[in-house]
């Protein structure tokens, strides 16, 4: 093997192995009931951490991603349900910290914007197409009359 | 006429959307506080400069006060330092600390090289506290009124210009008393 190539190949070996370790080594410890940890591993992945902005509080090293875990596993063992978890921390943080937002009047021209904007261009398409149509239909000679014959 | 509408329009309305953006956009990075307008959360923490005893929001109630979140690992939090202390100085309002996540001895250190502003310090060694109040990076400092209601946040160093323009004009005449 040349040099170069093993030199590659320890990279990769390197890189596969942050990665790998990076997946679950981020808590302590794991919650006593496996569907309890599913759950907690599916909530992490769903807010956001303030300090980083653009990483879940699953992948944050930040010490405040840190004690939101703590808080979200401890609500968890006391029995609050996804929901109640949810809420007790957009109270704290706000609406933002959900990276899935949720559905309200004033974000509402964002959901909904996209599918009215679809629709009007549908709306002008027809209209144009029809506009057309009817221009064709009230020509008194048709196209094909126009065009030379060889 | 007709013909113009549909053009001229997306453009007004386009217009109206990026210049919602442009306003906006120098407080990209801030979040604004669900908790403005709600009533300030309770603690009970220890006393950062007297072991042993208890710093409670319930002290402060019937009283407007500033609560400050520091911690001595945070270095906009040395910036805002001396600011903090003409506030205190100036007497028109106490100021409570929260000492976030912090190691205690460094903590009472910092106050007494720097000046100790606060009338009480709370140690929030867990962080719970911290995340009652909604903080995600210190310095953060809050203006709660007479009837225990957070009026305003303000995220970053406190600043001479920004005491003078965001939370004085907000206060009483005679908050302090």
């Amino acid at each position: 093997m040349n040099p170069r190539r093993g030199l590659s190949l320890l990279l990769a070996v390197l890189c596969g192995l942050v990665v790998g370790s990076g997946a679950r080594a981020i808590d302590p410890a794991e919650l006593p009931d496996p569907t309890m940890q599913a759950r907690y591993e599916e909530l992490i992945h769903e807010f956001r951490c303030m300090q980083c902005q653009n990483e879940a509080l699953a992948d944050s090293p930040v010490s405040l991603a840190g004690d939101l875990r703590r808080e979200i596993r401890e609500l968890l063992l006391a029995g609050k349900s996804d929901a109640q978890i949810r809420d007790f921390l957009v109270a704290r943080y706000g609406e933002f910290i959900l990276f899935r937002p949720r559905f309200s009047l004033r974000n509402a021209w964002l959901w909904l914007g996209p599918g009215l904007l679809l629709a009007f261009g549908a709306w002008v398409g027809w209209r144009v197409l029809r506009e057309r149509e009817s221009l064709l239909a009230s020509d008194p000679d048709s196209l094909e009359d126009e065009v030379p014959r060889p | 006429m007709n013909r113009y509408f549909v053009p001229l329009g997306s453009f007004v309305l386009l217009a109206i959307v990026l210049a919602i953006g442009i306003r906006h956009s120098p407080d990209k990075g801030l979040i604004q506080s669900p908790l403005i307008g709600k009533p300030a959360p309770s603690f009970a923490l220890p006393d950062l400069t007297a072991p042993g005893r208890e710093v409670q929001a319930s002290q402060f109630s019937g009283r407007w006060y500033v609560f400050n979140v520091w911690g001595t690992w945070c270095a906009e939090c040395r910036a805002e330092h001396p600011a903090l202390v003409a506030i205190a100085k100036s007497g028109v309002i106490p100021l409570v600390g929260l000492d976030w996540k912090d190691d205690d001895g460094d903590a009472r250190r910092w106050l007494s090289e720097l000046g100790d502003p606060y009338v009480e310090v709370a140690a929030d060694r867990d962080g719970r506290a911290a995340i009652d109040w909604g903080v995600y990076g210190a310095p953060e400092t809050f203006l709660v009124n007479d009837r225990g209601v957070i009026v305003h946040k303000q995220i970053g160093a406190m600043t001479a210009e920004i005491w003078q323009r965001d939370f004085l004009p907000l206060l009483p005449r005679r908050a302090g008393s």
